[in-house]
Parts: C-alpha cells; sequence; structure tokens
C-alpha cells in the first residue's frame, strides 16, 4: 500500500523497519527531519531496542557508530553538506575498519560561500573514503535503498552511503511504498559482525599496519569494492523477489539505446526522462543511463551500456574546480581506449533548479555537437559581467 | 497533470498546504507530488511550495513555472515579483485578502480574469472564527477544492483529519468547509471542474 509521505519520514520508518541498535542523531539541514523521525519512532517504541544517541558533533555521531558497530550493534546516523565534512576522518576510520554502518547523506551544496540547497557536492568530497555510494532518483528508491544498504553493508563489511537529494527529495511528499517489519526480516538477516569487541574475548581492530603490509590492506580494500559490484545487483533482484518492486542495479537505463546518452545520478535523473519523452517525440535521439552506484563505479557495465551511443554527456551536480564534473572524469576513465566524445555538464549547483527546458536545449545541441566541452548549464552572464565590474 | 503554485509567507502553513492537497489527490487514487521551496526558515519570509496531480507517476521535479491554479496565502505578495509568473492562459487564481478584488493590485491579466477563475476570499477571518489561529492555508484549500475540482472536499477533510489532531483538525475541517461553500455558491451551476494544461 502506498502512503502519500514526505521522503525523510519514508527513510526513518525503513531504517527503523531495520531495526538498527544504535542511532546518532546530529541536525543539519536538510537532513535533520529523517533524524527527527527515528527519535519519535524510538520514544513511542515502534523501534525497540535502540539506543538514540544525541551527540555533540558530526565527527561524534561517526565516532559513536563507529565504536557501536564494532561491538557488534547495526549502527545508523545522517547528515548532509559541512558535517559529512566534519565526519571526514571518522568515514576513513570506519571504511578502514570494515564496519557496516549505513549512512544517509541528504546532498547538499558545500559552503563557503554557504549555501543550504542541493547539489552532491558534499558526497562526491568522500567519494574515496572507501564507504559504498548509493543514489536514490525517488523517494521510493531513497526508502529501499536503506533496506538493501544495510544488507549489503553487513554481507560485504564495508559503510554504505544512501544519497538522497537534500529538499528535492528529503522535503518532496510523494507516494511511497514503505517497508514493514516483517518484509524487512526476510531479507535483512541479523547482524553478524566478523569481528567484535567483546571485553570477555578482547580483541584488537585496526591495530598499526606498516609499509611491509598497507599496501595489501588497501588493495584488499579495493577488491572488496569490486565483489561489490556483482553484489549490488545480485541483492538487488533478491529485493524485488521478496518486495515486488525493482530493487537496486548498478545502472538505471532509460531508452539507453540512444545516439546521446546522458549519465547521470539522482533525482535529476526524473526530470531527464521526461525530456527526452519530449526529444524523441522531435526524432532527437537522446537516452539516459543513471548511476545507482557510483561508488564502486560500474565502469565496465557503464561502458558496455554506451557502447552503442555516438556521444555521451555527463550532468554533474558537483564541481571539481580546475577539473569540471566530477563522474565526468569516472566516465572519462570506463570509455578509455573508446573514441565516443564525452561532454560534461555541471548543472544544478547549490539548488539552481535544473528545468526541462534548460535540459531540453542543452541536450539538443549535444545532439549535434555544438556543446562545449564543459558547460556550466544556465550560467547568469549577466551576473558575472557584474561581478567582473565590481572587480 | 494539473499544478498548483502556493504563494506565502513563513508561518503561514504554505508547505503543509501542499502536503494537504498531496494526500487529498493521492487518496483519491492519483498520484501526486507536493514539495517546497526553501529559503532559510523564517517567520514572515516569503515561501514557495508547489503541487502537482496527474494519472501517471510524476517524475519532473522542476518548480512548478507554468502553474495550472496559483493560490496567494497574504495580499502583501501581490505585487512581489514573480507570484503570477507563468500563469496557465486557462489558470485559476486563489487569493487572501478582506476586500473586493477590484481593490487587490492585481496584474492585468489576472484582474481580467472571470470569477470561474479568480476567487478572493477573507481565509484569514475564517480561520480566526473557526480555528482561532490566523493561518489561512486550509481554508484556501477548501476554496481551491471549490474552484477547481482538484480534490473532491471529503479528501480534503480526510487529508486535514489525518495531519491534525482532534479539536485542530475539527476546526480547520470548519474553516475549509466554509471556504468551500462561499465559493461554490458564488460560482454559476456547473462551474469547478478541473481544467488541466495537457
Amino acid at each position: 500500500m502506498t502512503e502519500q509521505i514526505e521522503g525523510s519520514k519514508a527513510v526513518a520508518r525503513a531504517v527503523a523497519a531495520c531495526r538498527p541498535r544504535v542511532v546518532c542523531a546530529y541536525p543539519i539541514s536538510p537532513q535533520t527531519h529523517i533524524v527527527e523521525s527515528l527519535s519519535t519512532l524510538v520514544r513511542t517504541g515502534v523501534l525497540p531496542g535502540c539506543e538514540f544517541v544525541n551527540v555533540e558533533s558530526e565527527f561524534a555521531a561517526m565516532s559513536v557508530a563507529i565504536g557501536a558497530s564494532a561491538t557488534g550493534a547495526r549502527a545508523y546516523t545522517a547528515t548532509a553538506s559541512q558535517g559529512l565534512l566534519f565526519m571526514a576522518e571518522a568515514l576513513f576510520n570506519a571504511a578502514g575498519l570494515g564496519l557496516p554502518i549505513v549512512m544517509t547523506v541528504a546532498n547538499r551544496a558545500l559552503g563557503a560561500p554557504i549555501n543550504i540547497w542541493n547539489d552532491h557536492s558534499d558526497a562526491m568530497s568522500q567519494r574515496d573514503s572507501g564507504w559504498i555510494q548509493l543514489y536514490a532518483e525517488s523517494n521510493q528508491a531513497a526508502t529501499d535503498l536503506h533496506v538493501q544498504a544495510f544488507r549489503l553493508a553487513e554481507e560485504m563489511s564495508l559503510p554504505v552511503m544512501v544519497c538522497m537529494d537534500g529538499f528535492v527529495l528529503t522535503h518532496a511528499c510523494e507516494p511511497v511504498e514503505v517497508p514493514t517489519v516483517e518484509q524487512v526480516g526476510g531479507y535483512l538477516p541479523a547482524f553478524v559482525p566478523r569481528q567484535r569487541l567483546d571485553p570477555d574475548a578482547p580483541v584488537t581492530i585496526g591495530a598499526m599496519v606498516g609499509p611491509e603490509a598497507f599496501t595489501e590492506v588497501r588493495y584488499l580494500a579495493h577488491r572488496t569494492h569490486l565483489d561489490a559490484l556483482s553484489r549490488i545487483p545480485a541483492l538487488g533482484e533478491e529485493f524485488a523477489r521478496g518486495f515486488g518492486r525493482p530493487g537496486m542495479s548498478l545502472l538505471a537505463p532509460y531508452q539507453a539505446d540512444a545516439e546521446t546518452v546522458v549519465v547521470a545520478l539522482g533525482s535529476i535523473l526524473g526530470t531527464l526522462k521526461d525530456t527526452v519523452d519530449g526529444l524523441c517525440a522531435d526524432g532527437v535521439s537522446v537516452g539516459v543511463l543513471g548511476l545507482t552506484a557510483y561508488r564502486p563505479f560500474p565502469g565496465a557495465a557503464l561502458c558496455a551500456a554506451l557502447r552503442g551511443a555516438r556521444r555521451v554527456v555527463v550532468l554533474d551536480r558537483a564541481l571539481a574546480p580546475g577539473v569540471g564534473g566530477v563522474v565526468a572524469a569516472d566516465v572519462d576513465t570506463a570509455l578509455r581506449g573508446t573514441r565516443t566524445p564525452r561532454y560534461d555538464v555541471v548543472a544544478g549547483l547549490g539548488g539552481r533548479p535544473v528545468t526541462r527546458a534548460s535540459l531540453d536545449a542543452m541536450l539538443r545541441a549535444a545532439a549535434r555537437d555544438a556543446l562545449d566541452p564543459v558547460t556550466f548549464l544556465d550560467l547568469d552572464t549577466d551576473l558575472l559581467a557584474g561581478a567582473a565590474g565590481h572587480g | 497533470m494539473y499544478s498548483v503554485r502556493i504563494h506565502g509567507r513563513g508561518g503561514q502553513g504554505v508547505v503543509t498546504a501542499a502536503e494537504l492537497l498531496s494526500v487529498a489527490a493521492h487518496a483519491g487514487g492519483r498520484y501526486a507530488q507536493a514539495f517546497p521551496s526553501f529559503g532559510s526558515e523564517r517567520t514572515g519570509a516569503p515561501v514557495m511550495a508547489f503541487c502537482r496531480v496527474d494519472d501517471r507517476p510524476i517524475r519532473l521535479r522542476e518548480p512548478v513555472l507554468t502553474p495550472d491554479a496559483l493560490v496567494v496565502q497574504d495580499p502583501t505578495l501581490l505585487r512581489a515579483p514573480g507570484v503570477f509568473t507563468g500563469l496557465a492562459p486557462d489558470g485559476s487564481v486563489v487569493v487572501n485578502a478582506a476586500v473586493a478584488r477590484e481593490r487587490l493590485p492585481l496584474p492585468p491579466a489576472v484582474a481580467a480574469l472571470d470569477r470561474e477563475h479568480l476567487v478572493v476570499l477573507p481565509a484569514t477571518a475564517l480561520a480566526l472564527s473557526h480555528i482561532g489561529r490566523p493561518v489561512p492555508n486550509v481554508a484556501l484549500l477548501g476554496a481551491l477544492a471549490a474552484l477547481t475540482g482538484l480534490v473532491p472536499f471529503e479528501a480534503m477533510a480526510a487529508a486535514i483529519r489525518e495531519r491534525f489532531p482532534g479539536k485542530v483538525a475539527e476546526g480547520n475541517v470548519a474553516a475549509a468547509h466554509a471556504a468551500f461553500d462561499l465559493v461554490r455558491q458564488a460560482l454559476p451551476a456547473g462551474a469547478g471542474r478541473e481544467r488541466s494544461d495537457d
């Protein structure tokens, strides 16, 4: 049964259905509604046996999650933007220790200048932290990804970030079928940690590793990520069988056997699909290739999916200054050895709406190969001229 | 697809209005999407929220740029830039004001709308008398439902009761009902069916 529900509330209920033992909460927009809802679910007994920890910072949130997970407790937290940056040191530790923490990132721009609105700068800045990163197109996807994220995390012994666009998804009210405790119980077995901190059977985890073995430790981390590339679709199929709706996959193609294919991730995929429908009706051959998994990066699958494309446009919601888009660089690596022209479009930074009209015009230009190698969508040249005038 | 844009000020329940509308539409078996256009949340600051209703799943996530219906919750926003931008040619407008339409600073195209497309009602006064608080959002939804037929009144009432506790819910339902009746009585017979841009 679908409910018309705010994305944050749907995610909170899905997380609660996964029965975490520890939830660490520190508020930051646009993530706050998620941990607020979880606090209500814990207080009212809907989520029993869970310790809801009000921590003093995001650094503490991740540190407490690390401690909890290391003792064998299923641990969850959520953050965004500067909050994620403040966790950075602990993020690498969680991944390096192989702790299957699940965290929602309600994607938001990074300052300065301060900006509370949506783009992907925050999660992209931590792309090499060793966390798996999954991106949600809709609130149904965001809700379902959390259930699958716990399963994936615990199976791989790796932490997973579920990235959902701040405000655009977290604050959007739309139909969602929220997984029940019973349904989740059939999909997500009890957490059995690979190693566990226990005063009765003391072990050390995360001990120092010197030059003689550090490369090997990192190689194993890389291999675990590559293993996740096959587990993500497998667990997605199992989810689909149990829940009767699509589960996660590495890629989400839509009319992707087109001459021009746009690669993108997150909630912009919906607007892109509507745009592509309009273009196809006009005889312009454009398709969409959504990325659900960004880390690990499904390079081989992406390359295979783009084999027939005459050109590829990568729509990035984050900027690497001095380079261009962030995902574009990964796509280039995946397309290595092919001659497919690749255009880089940076769009929707700091909450700038990405409209169908702008996407339509950009994709028509791309289809004529009349696009700059790096394009900033809807760049306000009057504003730039004014800024130059004020030197 | 039918789309609604609601303009108001922080504290007037703009976001709640869009959500209630989407819940009522969903209860009627349709697909709906409601979302706010947030600034930093401050009481009194201009706020917008959007609602789309369709017979198939809604993928589009851009702000509502060409609304089929506009709700203006605060008459001081009538002169604000962008409030009426993109209004569909056959669009509907609901304005909260305690004075007649002739005395409002409406743009010429809006002032020229007939009474099947423009309604001005004292929603704040209705809210004060039925709820005891100057929150006009739900009364305006009642007026919108009557003017456009986008959702049946009973679906709206159910959404209100799902959202608010007992007495607050009943006060809001009463305010919405009063606004609904006010608009229905002023409409010619047969008016008040949903109009759409596609």
